[in-house]
């Protein structure tokens, strides 16, 4: 898509989604080393597009879940990025109340249902809040993200062969970024086989696309997203990506030797961000003092909302033993 | 008021929940159409309509899965899974999310689930269709386990778990479903969750147990109640959270405890139960606590299954040496 095709507070709501994105997590790996944040994070630097440009679509009605890597996908649904942050630090501000962490995200003002890291297990639960929006008549679009990983999970097969039957108001956005843990793709799936071709074989729509080009990201979730909310059942989308730090952890791991500088630096020069950015300039969408701008109040933002979380009490003993059965 | 056997009772409570309150939803391999492969939802796909009898793919995970997601955005859901040992296929959901969701979201959401499964040996199977895996679901924080023993109990107990807001594993003795009738009132009503049942009251020695062995256990005591050997007979009917008052009142009450179930003796419920007993009335104890168990053993084929699930006389032999002691 052109960028002309679009409307340019669009565009530049999307660059600002993605940088802030990517601000927040480069600003969690800044402060991990202090050991306060004690608590695994998964972070999604390069991969930024993928939930900024689908969220775009969304209202605060619709749902979205994710797996271990949800930070992005939990800030582009709309989740209060203090109480986030306060989660991680294992704060009772937290949006778990400081029992759940990085990797159970939740936000239900914000439609963010639930996020886990048993990866392909939120996608059936994904279609059973989809099918209670149908049966209550409640216009409402359900989007799953995983990733490649997820596929190889029974799980993922048997819900979308349950989706496809129901014609169910789900997408399913699968966000392939090459390597699940350390195991490239190459030694977990067979390489003449395309990701999205899984779903065609059961029947439901499914197309691919460039996960680092927000603008064919959006182009498409827009398409996935409309048909849903129009009864005309599920999509299934793959976007190619790459993760640029490891996999748990805010560092680099080219040292571990299960993929090269080489592979990684050739997905940095296809920033997801820095190529949004070349096309607003290029096509004076967006100045330079402009995106200053935009990054500077992002960074206010981010600051207030990791001291608030560095302030905020740890939670007190006796919520241990709270929320295992209803009161 | 009607006489109905556990199957009967169990549609009755199915019925009568899902045309009180339109969140109800079934949802199960043949349960629609073909009207469950025990007859417990027949009929209801005519009455309720294909959105709320819901035939799934032949996939647990999934079933389980999105069960969980429709009992967080508004519904009540009750999955059935076909036998109690193809439920391992859909526990990933149970163990790691239907159970967790109170706890990740600060509370905002209930899992109003119920997870109904045919459970137990009895009907001449082996292996995954006579499994007794109840122990499994107690040790998960955040489920509730409920075991009926009476088609009244059955249809009580249904309706307090579909209403009930937290994830409940509702397992159905298969022995029992077409064992015996009884009278069965019309309407709703409740057997609420965490009350054990006195069967019989006694003053030697307190039976603990549930289910399928209730029956059993019956039996046993009125053998023992013609030798003058006064027998009272507990059962929890919900396992977990088990009423340990009943427990410990009967216990501290006569002294001697045998506790019965057909699963697996070792890590089972009759460990905790035994665990309960020693921590709350150790001192009113007169003998060791003994258990009458399955064996630590697969379910095995017919003939072999008779010699694993307990009989009224291993009952009677255990509570001959539990008064003799």
């Amino acid at each position: 898509m052109q960028l002309v095709m679009m409307e340019a507070h669009i565009a530049r709501k999307l660059h600002e989604q993605m940088l802030r994105i990517r601000m927040v997590e480069e600003k969690i790996c800044e402060l991990y080393s202090e050991q306060e944040m004690r608590c695994p994070v998964h972070l999604c630097v390069g991969q930024e597009a993928i939930p900024v440009g689908v969220c775009a679509h969304l209202a605060p009605k619709d749902y979205v879940l994710s797996g271990h890597r949800s930070h992005g996908h939990y800030l582009a649904k709309g989740g209060d990025l203090k109480a986030m942050m306060a989660e991680i630090y294992g704060k009772v501000t937290g949006c778990c109340m400081g029992k759940g962490g990085s990797m159970h995200l939740i936000d239900l003002a914000a439609g963010f249902l639930a996020a886990t890291p048993i990866v392909g297990s939120t996608v059936p639960i994904g279609v059973g809040a989809a099918l209670a929006s149908v049966m209550r008549r409640e216009d409402r679009v359900t989007v799953v993200f995983f990733g490649d990983a997820a596929v190889e999970e029974g799980v993922l097969c048997e819900s979308i062969n349950f989706a496809v039957l129901k014609r169910l108001p789900v997408v399913f956005v699968c966000e392939n970024n090459a390597y699940s843990v350390n195991s490239p793709l190459s030694v977990r799936q067979p390489q003449e086989r395309e990701i999205y071709e899984i779903a065609l074989g059961h029947g439901m729509e499914s197309l691919q696309a460039d996960g680092n080009d927000v603008i064919a990201v959006y182009g498409l979730a827009g398409k996935a997203i409309d048909k849903a909310r129009r009864g005309n059942g599920p999509t299934f989308l793959e976007f190619k990506t790459y993760r640029w730090l490891e996999h748990c952890g805010p560092n680099d791991d080219c040292h571990l030797e299960c993929r090269s500088e080489t592979e990684l630096y050739k997905w940095k020069e296809r920033c997801p961000v820095r190529m949004l950015e070349g096309r607003l300039l290029s096509e004076g969408v967006a100045t330079p003092e402009g995106m200053r701008l935009v990054a500077a109040n992002i960074a206010t933002e981010m600051e207030e909302a990791v001291r608030f979380a560095k302030a905020s009490a740890f939670p007190d003993p006796d919520l241990l033993l709270k929320h295992i059965y209803a009161p | 008021m009607a006489r109905l056997s556990m199957v009967e009772a169990i549609n009755a409570a199915l019925r009568e929940k899902m045309a009180a309150d339109d969140r109800v939803v079934i949802l199960g391999e043949d349960v629609g159409v073909d009207g469950g492969v025990f007859r417990a939802t027949v009929g209801l796909l005519d009455q309720f309509g294909p959105w709320r009898v819901i035939d799934t793919p032949l996939a647990e995970n999934c079933i389980v899965g999105s069960a969980v997601g429709m009992a967080i955005s508004g519904l009540r859901p009750v999955a059935e899974i076909q036998f109690e040992g193809f439920m391992f296929k859909g526990f990933d959901h149970i163990y790691s999310h239907a159970s967790r969701m109170l706890r990740r979201s600060q509370g905002v959401y209930n899992v109003p689930l119920v997870v109904r499964a045919p459970y137990g040996a009895g009907v001449r199977a082996l292996e995954h269709h006579s499994d007794a895996p109840e122990a499994l679901f107690c040790h998960v924080p955040g489920l509730k386990v409920v075991i009926p023993s009476t088609p009244y109990d059955a249809k009580g107990l249904l309706i307090s778990s579909i209403e009930d807001p937290d994830p409940v594993i509702f397992l159905e003795p298969k022995r029992l479903y077409r064992l015996f009738k009884e009278e069965v009132p019309d309407g709703e009503y409740r057997v609420p969750l965490g009350e054990a049942r006195i069967v019989r009251e006694g003053n030697d020695l307190s039976i603990i147990t549930y289910g399928g062995m209730v029956s059993v256990c019956e039996r046993a005591a009125q053998h023992l109640s013609e030798e003058g050997v006064d027998v009272e007979i507990v059962d929890l009917r919900t396992v977990w959270p088990f009423d340990a008052e009943a427990i410990t009142s009967s216990v501290s009450k006569t002294g001697r405890a045998t506790i019965v179930h057909e699963a697996p003796r070792s890590f089972g419920v009759g460990a905790e139960i035994a665990a309960t007993i020693a921590e709350r009335c150790l001192l009113s104890l007169l003998a060791p606590i003994k258990r009458v168990t399955g064996y630590d053993v697969i379910p095995p084929l017919a003939k072999l299954e008779e010699y694993n699930y307990p009989t009224a006389d291993r009952v009677i032999r255990a509570v001959h040496e539990t008064m003799q002691f």
